[in-house]
């Protein structure tokens, strides 16, 4: 749908993107996370049509709209909805008349701009704030409009920057939860540009990492978990504390990550019970990302055929991530 | 001791003032406003970090409003007579006090405008460029619209300032009140028409101050939240 192809950016002899190459499929939410620094904002600018990029393209549906002007550039904007950093509203527009914006510079007729209005006002679930101010709605609320704005002319690719810095934990799930809306009801491809892996979590598929104006990792977030050396995994999945202690008492001690529903219900206790081993989880835990339970566990096996067990747990889905031998094996 | 000037008298001296110091005002303001909004616009547009950034029309656009700027009313008075003339058909009266008066008036406006344009947030802007509005759009629903209170409160500003300058209108024959203070009032010892004048002078800048911080409010739609 939309695919970033080698994109380089410079300020000042300052690289601040190095080749960025980046693709999201249609329908689904891309998340580009990295510290401060990393180039997160150029590329959110780059693509967001603010920014010229030095070399490289942005192509939506296959065609590069890095090189347009004039009216053919206006229209490239329509296509691509925008949730900028900060505060963008008009203060002296009701939120309905933001939302209206990007309708009027479309050319579309007043009945036909009122319903589609209440049509985004409806998807934001802010209708009964209409008539109302920015300066009369909360951040969460604004950010909300923001997002309603960014998708009224329909774009086919929504691109948020930054949607939730400065918003508390609880209206930060609101403005998620319309982000995702957008993608379901909508089908509107999302590009998501935060530091919080919380948003990774909550609403992503694939995620990239930037770092220092490179994707180091770009992938599903559920395949990336799984990796038990991806930056991916280590910022979401719960943390294994070491704990000799609890391990000494094990021939085996393995970390597994399992993703889904079955793996993480039913493969451990199947395991244990076809090779009649004993196995306890020692440490780690369970998540959540979007929909999906993820666990991370340390698990502690006893038994002869404790090998074959993880073996088979690693077969039958689940990441065997590291298989080591309790201090027993070694003495042995 | 000459008597003083009877009180009907000082009344009909200053409602004809009056009626020439407004129309002088009014009229040159709408000029100056239908030139120097164009003009801060101008300037904002090509300002570093504006919407079409252009250095070299900024430094011009920059250098011939500051040099309007600098230029004493005076000076202006009579240095624009004989494009006065060609304007207006004439070179003395009420009327040939307008050119100066507009043209003085002009780059006042336009850094006034420029100034208060450029408060406008630049996630603001950007947002509504990201939506494809053109240049033209965004000047009007969004630089405009934004800040439309603190720009009628400048007009407000420009009048009064233009009411000072229209003080030395009499230079040229072109009354109005504060030519009246100096020529009937000092210049002639007539310490009442002098002090009258004086005072409504400073009812009437209060009233317009006041009917221009009333237009600015009403064309403010922001409403602080009253949680």
């Amino acid at each position: 749908m939309i695919t970033v192809e080698n994109l380089t950016k410079s300020f000042q002899g300052v690289n601040a993107l190095n080749g960025v190459t980046l693709d999201v499929e249609a329908g689904t939410v891309l998340g580009v996370v990295g510290p401060s620094g990393a180039g997160k904002s150029t590329l959110a600018r780059c693509v967001a049509l603010l920014e010229r990029p030095d070399s490289g393209a942005i192509r939506v549906d296959g065609t590069d709209i890095t090189a347009l002007d004039g009216s053919a550039l206006r229209a490239a904007r329509r296509q691509i909805g925008v949730v900028p950093q900060g505060d963008s509203l008009l203060r002296q527009r009701t939120a309905a008349g933001n939302i209206a914006l990007p309708l009027e510079s479309a050319g579309v007729p007043g009945p036909q701009r009122r319903s589609r209005v209440g049509e985004l006002l409806d998807l934001v679930g802010l209708t009964d704030k209409a008539a109302a101010y920015p300066d009369q709605l909360s951040g969460g609320q604004r950010q909300r409009i923001a997002v309603a704005r960014a998708l009224a002319a329909n774009p086919s690719v929504l691109l948020a920057d930054e949607p939730t810095s400065a918003l508390d934990p609880e209206t930060t799930g609101s403005v998620l939860t319309v982000l995702d809306r957008a993608r379901a009801e909508l089908g509107v491809t999302v590009l998501v540009v935060t530091h919080d892996m919380g948003v990774v979590r909550k609403i992503c598929d694939d995620v990239a990492v930037l770092e220092q104006g490179r994707v180091v990792e770009h992938g599903k977030v559920l395949d990336l978990v799984s990796d038990a050396g991806s930056r991916t995994s280590s910022a979401l999945l719960p943390a294994v504390d070491l704990n000799p202690i609890n391990e000494s008492s094990y021939d085996r001690v393995a970390d597994v990550v399992l993703v889904g529903f079955a793996a993480v219900g039913a493969l451990l206790p199947e395991a244990a019970h076809r090779f009649g081993v004993e196995l306890n989880i020692v440490g780690g835990g369970l998540t959540r990302l979007g929909e999906t339970p993820v666990a991370r566990f340390r698990l502690g096996l006893n038994g002869e055929r404790s090998d074959s067990a993880l073996e088979w747990i690693g077969e039958a889905g689940g990441a065997v991530q590291r298989s080591l031998k309790g201090p027993q094996g070694v003495a042995a | 001791m000459r008597s003083a000037t009877p009180w009907p008298d000082v009344v009909s001296y200053l409602v004809e003032a009056t009626g020439e110091t407004l129309y002088m005002v009014g009229v040159s303001t709408v000029i100056a406003t239908a030139f120097g909004v164009p003009l801060g616009v101008w300037l904002q547009l090509t300002a570093k970090g504006g919407l079409r950034p252009n250095p070299a029309v900024h430094r011009v656009l920059g250098f011939i409003t500051d040099l309007g700027r600098s230029m004493p009313f005076i000076v202006l008075l009579v240095a624009l007579t004989s494009v006065t003339r060609l304007i207006v058909g004439g070179s003395i009266g009420s009327t040939a006090v307008i050119v100066p008066l507009a043209v003085g008036a002009i780059p006042f406006v336009g850094r006034l405008v420029q100034n208060i344009l450029s408060e406008v947030h630049v996630t603001v802007v950007e947002a509504a460029v990201t939506t494809g509005a053109s240049t033209l759009r965004i000047v009007r629903s969004v630089l405009i619209r934004e800040s439309l209170p603190a720009l009628i409160n400048a007009i407000g500003v420009t009048v009064i300032a233009l009411i000072g300058y229209s003080a030395m209108a009499g230079v040229i024959g072109g009354g109005g009140l504060g030519d009246l203070a100096i020529r009937e009032g000092y210049q002639r010892f007539n310490d009442r028409i002098l002090w009258s004048t004086v005072a409504w002078l400073a009812v009437l800048t209060t009233l317009i101050q006041l009917a221009f911080t009333r237009a600015a409010r009403a064309s403010d739609r922001r409403r602080h939240a009253s949680v």
